[in-house]
Parts: structure tokens; sequence; C-alpha cells
């Protein structure tokens, strides 16, 4: 069996008296597009941002590829990457200027012929030399998708990668990414509120809820498994009436 | 050490440079103000005065010294803060940088722009002034190098106190160099400030600096070992100041600052 790209395990993060992450464990398999759902405030960047190394767990253990995130950051985060509408590259550099930094600090070998394949791939090669802080949203997210890529990585954290694109380049980005999943030996940890896009793009999903793993399985299956209609409505339930969900 | 990780710092900071006026102008503009606003003073402090002390050398050299160590200083910083400004800290402190990493590329960026502060500088004052460097001989190499260290150990210092405190404690940094200018005599003796005045400027490593210039100006003895006393004194302040920041930086991983930095504080 081929090693996990992620394991996650017992991952807890407490703040004060609020506990954000309470204790859970997943894993993402190569070729895997996991998606981690649940609703605002459900702990999903918080485990994105531990599994970043931005956040320190309190309590957990997470590997990469076998490898230990505490013990080896540097290492674990050069086979990782991540995009999110929240952290756009800076906006007084260039789109190649920001890329080229972050190629040097992923260690990208062939920095020129990456950078130019991603701005095809991303349909971004008319603002090469333009400002990110000019663009707009949904052009800044392709940028910081296209920074996501850059090293190739072996695991792609993405938080809500197209909630400001319009729904025919978010069509392509969800083409690219599972692309990016099947191509490879990479996984990817996807989160959205976008139900037929998780459905569309996810093998798997994760329902987060106040901090823990409600319910785990296939998106086309699970809602009929836990009586509901669709994955939105399922969504809404987890989201308003947990405890009335047969849990893990 | 990576030093591809480190010139990616760098290179950021050339690429904001070079497109934008507003960050070339103050490389050299205050050093250019300061100079004429002391080469005048010193000009005719020396034509009225009948010590025949040599004031161009004496003040007008220690007050662009003191200005090449507030480049330095600063050069720290505003490297530092162009990733607060772009709320870069997510996208940094994801990739595998280490911190070791990102401090060695704010002092290498501090390097590169205080050049250019310091050619003006040293250009403006020999053409216009008649101050060349040379007349100090070969205790400027020292004087430059510690200088050079306390600036660093300071901007390093400054940007953690900035990354504990939030943005809004970028005010807290500007002031530190007129703070500390008082107590390291960079115009006066060390001896004419008052008993705990003169305590403080005991550990604070310019002050050897500027008491080893005056001495130069006036043709005495520099005392060798205490200027390299003074160096060990300034490389132990980058040490704390280095474990400073590197503190503060886990305190951040810890509490989810850096993730949130624009919050300022997680409470």
């Amino acid at each position: 069996m081929a090693e996990k790209v992620l394991a996650v395990k017992d991952l807890k993060k407490v703040y004060g008296k609020t506990v954000a992450v309470d204790g859970i464990s997943f894993s993402v398999a190569p070729n895997e597009v996991v998606g981690l759902l649940g609703p605002n405030g459900a702990g999903k960047t918080t485990t994105i941002n531990m599994v970043l190394g931005v956040l320190e767990p309190t309590h957990g253990t997470i590997t990469v590829d076998g490898d230990d995130l505490a013990a080896n950051r540097s290492r674990v985060l050069s086979r990782t990457n991540f995009a999110a509408v929240y952290a756009p590259l800076p906006g007084n550099l260039t789109v190649y200027q920001n890329l080229h930094i972050f190629s040097l600090l992923y260690g990208v070998k062939d920095i020129a012929d990456s950078i130019g394949r991603l701005l095809k791939r991303f349909d971004l090669e008319k603002f090469r030399n333009t400002k990110c802080g000019v663009l707009s949203s949904g052009e800044q997210t392709r940028v910081g998708l296209a920074k996501a890529m850059l090293n190739d990585p072996h695991l792609l954290l993405l938080d809500e990668p197209t909630a400001s694109l319009d729904p025919s380049i978010a069509r392509d980005i969800r083409a690219v990414i599972r692309d990016f999943a099947a191509q490879g030996s990479g996984g990817v940890l996807w989160t959205s509120h976008n139900m037929h896009e998780v459905e569309a793009v996810c093998d798997r999903v994760l329902f987060l809820s106040h901090g823990k793993i409600l319910l785990e399985g296939n998106p086309k299956t699970l809602p009929q498994e836990q009586g509901k209609a669709n994955l939105e409505e399922l969504f809404i339930t987890v989201a308003r009436e947990p405890l009335s969900l047969e849990t893990l | 050490m990576n030093f591809t990780r480190v010139f990616a710092i760098v290179l950021r900071q050339y690429y904001l440079i070079r497109a934008s006026f507003s960050r070339v102008l103050p490389l050299f503009i205050w050093v250019a103000v300061d100079i004429i606003l002391w080469g005048f003073l010193t000009r005719y402090l020396n034509s009225v005065a009948l010590s025949g002390v040599n004031f161009v050398l004496a003040m007008l050299g220690a007050v662009l010294l003191w200005d090449f160590f507030i480049r330095i200083m600063q050069g720290v910083t505003m490297a530092f803060f162009e990733d607060v400004w772009s709320r870069n800290f997510l996208n940094l402190f994801s990739t595998p940088i280490l911190v070791s990493e990102y401090l060695a590329g704010l002092v290498a960026s501090s390097m590169v722009t205080s050049l250019v502060g310091i050619v003006v500088m040293i250009i403006l004052a020999s053409v216009v002034f008649g101050l060349s460097f040379l007349s100090y001989g070969i205790v400027i190499v020292p004087c430059l190098l510690v200088l050079f260290m306390f600036g660093i150990a300071l901007g390093i210092a400054a940007s953690a106190l900035v990354l504990r405190l939030g943005p809004a404690a970028e005010w807290f940094i500007w002031p530190i160099p007129a703070i500390i200018s008082p107590f390291v005599g960079v115009l006066y003796p060390i001896t004419i400030l008052p008993g705990w005045m003169q305590a403080v400027s005991l550990a604070l490593p310019p002050s050897y600096v500027f008491e080893a210039l005056r001495a130069t100006a006036k043709h005495q003895a520099v005392s060798w070992l205490v200027l390299l006393a003074s160096i060990i004194l300034a490389a132990v302040y980058i040490l704390l100041a280095c474990r400073y920041f590197i503190a503060t930086y886990r305190q951040a991983v810890r509490t989810g600052l850096i993730a949130r930095y624009s919050a300022e504080s997680l409470s």
C-alpha cells in the first residue's frame, strides 16, 4: 500500500478555554482529493494552518510522505503548497516577480520554464508584468493557484480556491486540480462551501463540526447514507443539528 | 543555511525599490540633508572657534557615522515592514524558509540599501565639505564594523518587537536612534553626562566608537582593546536580538498570530 501523502493523528488546538480542533485524525492518499467541509468556525482553516506549519498544534502529529512536520519543517514544507483567498500574494509586486521569489523560496529548479508553464495553464500570460494588487479577485486567485503549483507539491492545500471565480473559470480550475491529483503522486486537501463543486471534485469528504470530524465518506453516497437528499442538505444539517447525525 | 532562500528576500527588496521612487528617495535623502546641515554648521564653527579643533572631522564625521548606523538599522526594519504592509507572513512562513534565513535576508537587504546611502554620504562629504574618511586612518574600520553590527542587532530586535506587538507598533521603531543618541555621545564626550547616563552608555557599543573618533580628531591615542571589546559587545547584541526574534516568532506560531497577523493580537 502506498504511503499516505498526509497523515494527521490526534490533532488538537486549544486557545485558552476554546477548543478549535479537538483530536482529529485523517489522511490523504496519493492521487486523492479530500474535501474538508464544515460550517464557519468548524476548525477547517485552523487545521490547514497547522498542516502548513504556521500554527503549532497543542497535541498530535502531522506527517507528509511519512516525514514529521514538527521535526523536519523545512523539508516537509518544500513538498507542500497552498492557496487561499485570504492569503493573496503581495500586491506591490508583479505576477512574474511574485512567482520568481516564491520559486526561489521553494527551491524550484527550472524557474523560467516553470513560471512560463503555469502562466499559460492559468491563463495569466497577459498579466505577467502586472502588479498583483491591480488584478481582479479572480485573477489574484489564479496567481495564488499558480504559486501553489510552483514546486509541484506532493500535498496541495486549497482553502476555498474557487470562491471568487466565475463559474467558467471555476470549472477550468477544478479540471486543473483534478489533473494535478490524477497525473502525479500528490494529494489534495480542499475546503469549499460549494457542495456541487465538492461532489464533482472530491474523492472523499470529512465533515467537521466544533473541531471534530463528524462524518467521513464518498460525497456521492454519503448524503443517502445519512438520509439526506444531497450534500448541501447534509451540510446544513451538520451546521444546524450535528447531534441528529449518525456520527463516526 | 540555504542561500537561494536568503537571496529571495533580497530580490524581493530589489524588485520593490526598483519600481518605487518613494522607496529610492529615503535611501539617501536624509543622509544628504544631514550632511548639508551639519557640514555648514561645522564649517561655521571652524571659522569662529579659537580652540583649533577641526569640527568637520570631529562632528561632521560623527554625524555621518551615526547616519550610517541609522541606515543599517532601518534597512533591516524596512525590509521586515514590507512583509507587514503586504500581509505576507502566511505565504512566506508556509514556505521552507527558516527564520535564520529570513533574518539573513533582511540583513543582506539592509547591506545593499545602506550602501547607496553611504556612497552618497561619502561623495557629498568629501566633495562639498572636504571630509575624507581616510583622515581617521585605520581606526575607521572597527568603528564602521561596530556601528554596522549594532545597527543589525537593533534592526532585528525592533522587527521582533513589531512582530510581537502587531503592525501598529511600527511607530515605536522610528525614534529608537534618537533615544539612543544622547547616551552614545555622538557630538560630545561621554564624560559630560551624569553618572546614570554614563552607566547606560557603557553598555552601548557606539559610545566607544565616538570616543575613538574624537580621540583621533584630537590626535590622541585610541585604545584598540576597547574597540575590540565593543565589537564583541555588538556581537553579543546580535545574538540576543536573533534569540529574541526567534522566540517571538515561535510564540506567534504557537498562538496563531503569524496566520492572523493583521488582527494584531488574538485576544
